[in-house]
């Protein structure tokens, strides 16, 4: 009975939230670029080099927001970059994003173990505190746990609804839909097909780089190696989950974050004795488990990692 | 004016030969910026590579131990990207072949029988590995790429939690496996080094899927399916069938692998057992353009880069994560230089003044 009351405490329902942050930014993200057809594999590595940008910038100039800023357009400057190898030369998507990644890694390893090399632990940063919301945050049970986050993490969970909107009740919403769906239809009706996934594809690294960046300025207030593990990958599961909408891509993040924030309550209340690593596992395996069973309802964007050419017409 | 890719009328034969040249040169202008802003003579810190990897009889040996692992993820991918079965997971793969030869090199068995159950062993499971996502793509189309990653993670969990707790060696108290017995492991095949049986074993695989992919039914129908299922179907090839075959075999490679990292080089599991390989196999396999007979080459080209990094760091204090650098780098510009075998850059002038014409 201890270890549940203990999963339940307050505190880690709100570590839960803000450690959902960065899966969030990273998988809406993700989720628009998949919807033009494009999947962005290196999102990991974009995740890594947004999170070393974020702190290189914050330890050399000391402003969290212009490090933001660095890591956003970083992030923004990857994905064009990943356009040209996907959208205009038309390399296979899997190959070129696990190219991008394992460049990223090595450049971001390289600089940062050039940098801080000789130090035993890295420099710490300054971190986007918590900012309690008025009246809200005084709510019992509720309070404590949503209103009481950073800055970025209410941004991030406000997206949403944004996105939806965007996606559903805009025009260009709907082009990006078909572009993703049918894009010879989309040509053929006048959208600029490689435009729009240029910028999808921009907009999706640049949030994978945010999310990165949340990592160094939000929760760990400093770079270590392997900062990021693995959750850009999660990302691209998360998608799948979240079946390519807005609100489904919210309620996967929450799932996995739940079940994130649960294991590693378990693993410290040490009550069960089962080695650490089977509950750094649970995650990954409920992803797959959850894929099985969600899979016969899944539809994923009838033109996703289909290189799209203007011959093809 | 506006670039434009036209399509050749025939693969062009010079620059599928100049791509993997270029491809390195690539690699080597950017590792060299690398090398000269950390402040070391890039020509001088590549002749510290090259004579590690490769300078000396002992130095090529070593690196022809670690190309041995590389050839097997090599050829697990290439399986698998040649049915466009995208298995990124080569790397649990690789640790579910180290686990079941492992245990079976723990056992007491007769000393002729541990080299053929072994790899048996870890060929089996790292294939099960492999036919499980493949299996849930035909059936339940469950993301291949997706759950290959993920799987992953599972399998390297899982192996750490076995690791610490029920595996544990009991002698060192570490967590490590137990060690194999003196029977089990693989014998050497160069006298005065580590160079094992398992390195004849990757190149043998590699000659025989060569053989696979030209000379065989199976080979064909593979190829038909990679360029079109719908097509191969109609041929009269049972797709599904041959589809969960390869992605066995492509698993099966990657286990042995690991087969070969227990068998011949650790002699247990430990978490560190692979620095990659599985992830590396798949720069391997693109550099050799899925063809099994080059990947011998390029899983070479990997494997001198890798010990020659680790050396020059320790030399000139240069991150060894370069070699990272230099696989992202080759695969990205062997991808970009394979586009021109099939298509040319043309010039030409922008729609909008066609249109005004």
């Amino acid at each position: 009975m201890e270890v549940w009351e203990q999963v339940f405490q307050l505190g880690v329902l709100a570590a839960a939230i803000r450690m959902a942050t960065p899966l969030l930014l990273g998988t809406l993200g993700e989720m628009v670029a998949e919807r033009s057809g494009v999947v962005n594999l290196g999102i990991d590595g974009v995740m890594t080099a947004g999170a070393f940008l974020a702190f290189l910038t914050a330890w050399l100039t000391g402003s969290l927001w212009l490090a933001l800023l660095v890591a956003v357009l970083g992030g923004l400057l990857v994905g064009l970059f990943t356009g040209i190898l996907v959208i205009d030369l038309g390399l296979d998507q899997t190959v070129a994003g696990l190219g991008v990644m394992l460049t990223l890694y090595g450049l971001v390893y390289f600089i940062f173990r050039l940098l801080f090399g000789g130090v035993g632990t890295p420099p710490a940063i300054a971190q986007f505190g918590p900012l309690p919301v008025p009246l809200l945050s005084k709510l019992p049970v509720l309070g404590p746990v949503l209103f009481n986050q950073n800055i970025l993490t209410y941004l991030a969970f406000s997206l949403a609804p944004v996105m939806a909107y965007f996606l559903f009740r805009t025009p260009a919403g709907l082009a990006l839909r078909t572009v993703g769906e049918n894009p010879q239809a989309a040509a053929a009706a006048g959208i600029k097909v490689r435009a729009i996934r240029y910028r999808a594809l921009g907009f999706a690294s640049a949030m994978a780089a945010a999310g990165g960046a949340f990592l160094t300025l939000a929760v760990f207030n400093s770079f270590t190696f392997g900062i990021v593990s693995a959750r850009g990958w999660i990302c691209l599961a998360l998608v799948v989950l979240g079946r390519w909408s807005p609100w489904g891509c919210t309620a996967a993040v929450l799932l996995f974050g739940s079940i994130d924030a649960l294991q590693l309550r378990l693993q410290s209340s040490g009550a069960l004795a089962i080695p650490y690593q089977v509950f750094l596992m649970l995650p990954f395996l409920a992803t797959i488990i959850a894929m099985i069973i969600i899979a016969r309802r899944v539809h994923a964007p009838e033109a996703l990692m289909k290189p799209y050419s203007s011959e093809d017409r | 004016m506006r670039i434009r890719l036209e399509p050749r009328l025939q693969t062009s034969q010079s620059a599928m030969l100049l791509a993997p040249i270029i491809a390195v040169a690539a690699a080597m202008v950017v590792s060299g910026i690398l090398i000269a802003s950390a402040g070391v003579n890039p020509i001088q810190a590549f002749g510290t590579m090259i004579k590690a990897a490769v300078g000396s009889r002992s130095a090529f040996l070593e690196t022809l131990l670690k190309v041995t692992p590389l050839i097997f993820t090599g050829l697990c991918a290439a399986l698998a990207f040649r049915i466009k079965f995208w298995n990124i997971g080569g790397e649990g793969q690789l640790l579910l072949g180290a686990m079941a030869a492992a245990y079976v090199g723990t056992q007491t068995l007769p000393a002729w029988s541990y080299l053929p159950l072994m790899i048996a062993a870890g060929f089996l499971l790292g294939g099960l590995g492999a036919l499980l996502p493949a299996w849930l793509r035909l059936k339940l189309n469950v993301n291949d790429t997706v759950s290959t990653l993920m799987l992953n993670f599972v399998i390297f969990f899982g192996m750490m939690a076995l690791l610490s707790g029920p595996w544990k060696d009991p002698i060192s108290g570490w967590s490590d496996s137990p060690d194999i017995v003196m029977n089990a492991e693989f014998p050497i095949i160069v006298e005065r080094s580590r160079l094992h049986i398992g390195f004849l074993l990757a190149v043998g695989s590699a000659v025989v899927l060569w053989l696979v992919s030209t000379r065989t039914t199976f080979g064909m129908a593979m190829k038909a399916i990679g360029e079109n299922p719908r097509a191969a179907h109609h041929a009269g090839f049972s797709v599904s069938k041959i589809f969960l075959v390869t992605a066995l075999l492509s698993g099966g490679l990657a286990g042995l692998a690991g087969v070969c990292e227990v068998g011949g080089v650790q002699f247990q599991v430990i978490s560190t057992i692979s620095p990659g390989y599985g992830y590396a196999g798949l720069v391997v396999a693109t550099l050799a353009r899925l063809h099994p007979g080059e990947i011998i080459l390029s899983a070479m080209f990997l494997g001198a880069i890798m010990t020659g990094a680790d050396e020059m760091s320790r030399q000139t204090g240069i991150p060894a994560t370069l070699a990272d650098v230099v696989q992202g780098v080759s695969l990205l510009a062997m991808l970009i230089a394979l586009v021109f075998t099939r298509y040319r850059l043309r010039l030409r002038a922008s729609n909008k003044k066609v249109e005004a014409l």
